[in-house]
C-alpha cells in the first residue's frame, strides 16, 4: 500500500477489500447453528433438511394445555407382588395417565398342559421316560417359558435338548388329542399339525454346525459347487441334467492332492464343470471345447503366466491352436498346456527356496524375492560368511538401523522384522 | 464298413464292455438297449470337417469389380458326405452382395462367387433334428490373394485356405448312432464286437440325389490334414517339459536339504 503511495499509483485499496470479504462471509454462514457444527457438514448447508426445523417447536405450543412431569408410584399387573415402584409421569392438566403399566402386556407365557396322573397312566407312558422325568420336565418348562436349552441345563438326568423336545411335544400333543372331544377338534391346533421331529431336528442342527465350521478351503469350494449351477441353464437343449455339474465338481475336488494348496483344486474343478457344460451342448466344435478346457486349466494363472506359457509353446515349436485339431491332438496339446504351467509354478517355488536360503545364510532378507536368478542356485549355498558385507549393503539404508542390533555377522540375528521387507514367514528361531 | 479309427481311441473303458458281456448272455433286448444307452450316455461321436476357400484370380477376364473367383464349402476331412448330419449350410457374405444370405441344402456344401474383396464370412451349420437343434458357427476370412509376393497372380494355381475342426456330437441318440455308425465321414467309438444294433433302413431317397463329394473338381487343391505331425511334435514338447520338471524338482529337494542343514545349527547357544 505504502508503495503505491510512494508510486503515486491509484488507490484500489476499497475495490481490493471488498472482493476479498463476500469470499470469506461465504464460508461463514452458519443460520441457527453453532460455527463448529456446520463445519461437521463439510462447510455445506444440506440441500435438504432431515428434519423440519419449525415443527420442532410447535408442537407444544399448540396444545394449551398445562404439562408437567411429575414423580408418581405405579403398579405393574405383572408382578404377584404389589411392589411399588416409582417414576417419571407426563401429567396433563393435573390428571395423571390411567391404565396399567405399559409394559404388562409383555409377559406372555406359554400354555403348559397339566396332565394328571391317571392321564399320564393313559396315555402318556414311555419306555424312555419315568414319570417322575416326565414330571420334572414338564415343571421346568414351566419355570422357564418352555426355554429348552435352559431346561436341558437343568434337567436332572443328561438328556439332549432334542430329546426334551421330542417328550414335551409328544405328550402335549397326545394329551390334546385325547381330552379333545373329537379328533377333528384340535386338528388346526398347532401342536397337532405341525409333529416335531427330534431326528430332523438333530439332523439340521448338525448341518448348521458344520456350516459354521467350515474353513476357508471348504467355502471356496461350496462357491464353486454352486457356480457350477448355473451352467445348466446357458444350454436350451430339451434334456436338462442338473445334477450332473455338481456331482462331478463334488467328486473330483476330494481327490485332488494338490502341491499347492491353493492353486490346483480350482482348474481341476473347472475342467470338470467345463466337461459337464459341453456335455449340456450337446453339439459343438473341438477348437471351441479346447478352448474352454485351457481356459478352465489357467483359471488360477494371472495374465502374465498365461503369456509366459504362450511363449514357451512358441519355444518348444508348438502352435498355439493346433492346425488339426483331432480328439488326440487337443488332449496332448491340454496336457502340454497344463505341464507347462506345473513347469513354471516349479520354477517359481525354486526361486522363492532359493531367496530363503540366502537370507536363512545371511541373517538379513532379501527384499525382492524373485531376484536371485535360477542358475546360483547351487553356487549361493558355498558362498561364505564374507558375502555379508555385501547383503548389508544391498538394503541399502532399511538395513543401516539393523546393522546396529546385530550381534555378529556369524550368527543367526533376531529378527525385529517389519513385515513390509519380507513377504514370508520367517522359519527359524534367534540364537542367543 | 469299419469306422474311421485313426488315432481315435475307443470311448468305452474296458470294466464297462465285461459288463456288457454278461449283459447281453442275458439276451434281452431291454438290456441290450439299456446298455448301450448307458454307453452311449459317456460317449461322443465325432465328424471331422475342413472349410474354407479357393480362389482364382480371373487373369485377362477379371474386371474391377470382379477380379476373382472364389468357393467358400464346408467339407468332410477326407472328402466324405457331409450330409449325413448336416441338414443345411448357411453362408453369411457381405452386404454388398445380392442376397448376402446364402442357404445350400444339400451337399456339397458350398458356395461360388465373384468378387474383389476379402471378408469375414458367417457359416452357420444347421443339424438333422437327431443331432441337435442348434445349430454350430462357424466363421472364415475370405481369402483370395496368396501370402507371398509372388509377382504376378497365375489364374492355373488358386489360393487356398482352409481351417480343420471337429464338430463333436456328445451323448449321440441311439437312432443316431444306428444310422450313422457305418457312415464314413463320422467316427464313432468302437463298440464289443457281439453287439448288435437294430438294422438301419437303407435311405433310397437320398442315394439317387446325392452327390458324390469324391468326385468335386476342387478336390486335387484340398489340403490333407494330418494330424501325425502336429502328434509327434506335442509329443517330443511334453517330453522336453517333463525332464525339466523332473530336473526343477530334483533341485527343490536338494535346496530343501540345504535349508534343514542350516536350520539345525540354531540349537547351539
Amino acid at each position: 500500500m505504502d508503495a503505491k503511495d510512494i508510486l503515486g499509483l491509484p488507490k484500489n485499496l476499497p475495490i481490493q477489500e471488498k472482493k476479498s470479504k463476500p469470499p470469506k462471509e461465504s464460508q461463514r454462514k452458519p443460520d441457527g447453528i453453532s460455527r463448529e457444527v456446520y463445519a461437521l457438514t463439510g462447510g455445506l448447508a444440506p440441500l435438504m433438511p432431515a428434519i423440519d426445523v419449525n415443527q420442532l417447536k410447535r408442537k407444544a405450543q399448540s396444545e394449551n394445555e398445562k404439562i408437567t412431569w411429575q414423580w408418581l408410584p405405579f403398579t405393574n399387573s405383572a408382578r404377584k407382588d404389589n411392589l411399588q415402584l416409582y417414576h417419571w409421569v407426563r401429567v396433563v392438566n393435573g390428571n395423571p395417565p390411567t391404565g396399567d403399566y405399559s409394559f404388562a402386556k409383555c409377559n406372555k407365557s406359554a400354555d403348559i398342559i397339566k396332565y394328571t396322573d391317571e392321564e399320564y397312566e393313559k396315555y402318556l407312558t414311555d419306555p424312555a421316560w419315568t414319570k417322575e422325568e416326565t414330571d420334572q420336565l414338564f415343571d421346568l418348562c414351566e419355570r422357564f417359558n418352555l426355554r429348552f436349552i435352559a431346561v436341558a441345563d437343568r434337567f436332572p438326568s443328561t438328556k439332549t435338548v432334542e430329546e426334551l423336545k421330542d417328550r414335551y411335544y409328544s405328550v402335549s400333543r397326545a394329551i390334546l388329542i385325547a381330552r379333545a372331544p373329537s379328533p377333528g377338534d384340535v386338528s388346526a391346533h398347532p401342536l397337532v399339525k405341525d409333529v416335531y421331529n427330534a431326528t430332523q431336528d438333530t439332523e439340521r442342527k448338525r448341518a448348521l454346525n458344520l456350516l459354521l465350521s467350515h474353513t476357508k478351503h471348504q467355502e471356496r469350494r461350496d462357491v464353486e459347487a454352486s457356480a457350477n449351477l448355473v451352467l445348466p441353464v446357458l444350454s436350451d437343449t430339451g434334456t436338462l441334467g442338473a445334477d450332473k455339474p455338481i456331482t462331478t465338481a463334488d467328486t473330483v475336488n476330494p481327490s485332488t492332492n494338490s502341491e499347492f494348496p491353493s492353486s490346483t483344486t480350482t482348474p481341476v474343478s473347472e475342467t470338470a464343470s467345463v466337461v459337464a457344460s459341453l456335455r449340456m451342448l450337446r453339439v459343438y466344435l473341438r477348437t471351441y471345447s479346447l478352448e474352454q478346457m485351457v481356459q478352465a486349466a489357467s483359471s488360477s494363472a494371472g495374465l502374465r503366466t498365461i503369456k509366459r506359457v504362450e511363449q514357451t509353446l512358441q519355444d518348444l515349436g508348438v502352435n498355439l491352436k493346433p492346425k488339426v485339431p483331432t480328439k488326440a491332438v487337443c488332449a496332448e496339446h491340454l496336457e502340454l498346456r497344463k505341464e507347462i504351467l506345473t513347469l513354471l509354478n516349479l520354477q517359481k517355488q525354486l526361486q522363492y527356496k532359493e531367496a530363503e536360503g540366502s537370507s536363512l545364510r545371511d541373517g538379513t532378507f532379501t527384499e525382492t524375492p524373485g531376484t536371485p536368478p535360477k542358475q546360483q542356485s547351487v553356487r549361493a549355498v558355498d558362498l561364505d560368511r564374507t558375502f555379508t558385507p555385501d547383503s548389508l549393503s544391498t538394503g541399502g539404508e532399511r538395513f543401516g538401523k539393523r546393522e546396529q542390533k546385530r550381534k555378529g555377522p556369524g550368527r543367526l540375528a533376531e529378527a525385529p522384522s517389519s513385515p513390509a521387507q519380507s513377504k514370508r514367514p520367517r522359519k527359524y528361531k534367534a540364537s542367543d | 464298413m469299419p469306422n474311421k479309427s485313426g488315432a481315435e481311441q475307443p470311448e468305452i473303458s474296458g470294466s464297462t464292455q465285461k459288463s456288457q458281456r454278461t449283459k447281453i448272455t442275458k439276451s434281452s433286448d431291454d438290456n441290450e438297449k439299456k446298455s448301450l444307452a448307458k454307453k452311449l450316455k459317456d460317449s461322443e461321436i465325432c465328424i471331422p470337417i475342413v472349410y474354407g476357400n479357393i480362389a482364382f484370380w480371373l487373369g485377362k477376364k477379371a474386371s474391377e469389380y470382379q477380379s476373382h473367383r472364389w468357393t467358400v464349402y464346408v467339407r468332410g476331412a477326407t472328402n466324405e458326405d457331409l450330409g449325413v448330419v448336416v441338414k443345411r449350410a448357411v453362408f453369411q457374405l457381405h452386404s454388398s452382395f445380392n442376397n448376402p444370405t446364402r442357404v445350400i441344402e444339400k451337399p456339397p456344401f458350398e458356395l461360388s462367387e465373384c468378387g474383389w474383396g476379402e471378408f469375414e464370412i458367417a457359416i452357420t451349420l444347421h443339424f438333422h433334428s437327431d443331432v441337435g437343434e442348434k445349430p454350430l458357427h462357424l466363421y472364415h476370412h475370405l481369402k483370395l490373394y496368396p501370402e507371398e509376393e509372388s509377382g504376378p497372380l497365375s489364374t492355373k494355381k488358386p489360393v487356398v485356405i482352409e481351417s480343420y475342426d471337429e464338430i463333436v456330437v456328445s451323448e449321440p441318440s441311439e437312432a443316431l448312432f444306428a444310422r450313422v455308425q457305418n457312415h464314413p465321414a463320422v467316427i464313432v467309438p468302437r463298440l464289443p464286437a457281439d453287439f448288435t444294433l437294430p438294422p438301419v433302413p437303407l435311405e433310397d431317397v437320398d442315394s439317387k440325389n446325392r452327390v458324390d463329394t469324391k468326385d468335386n473338381p476342387l478336390n486335387q487343391w484340398f489340403t490333407n490334414f494330418s494330424e501325425a505331425d502336429e502328434l509327434l511334435k506335442l509329443a517330443a514338447a511334453r517330453q522336453q517339459v517333463q525332464a525339466h520338471i523332473a530336473r526343477l524338482r530334483r533341485q527343490l529337494t536338494l535346496v530343501d536339504g540345504q535349508h534343514q542343514q542350516l536350520k539345525a545349527p540354531s540349537d547351539i547357544s
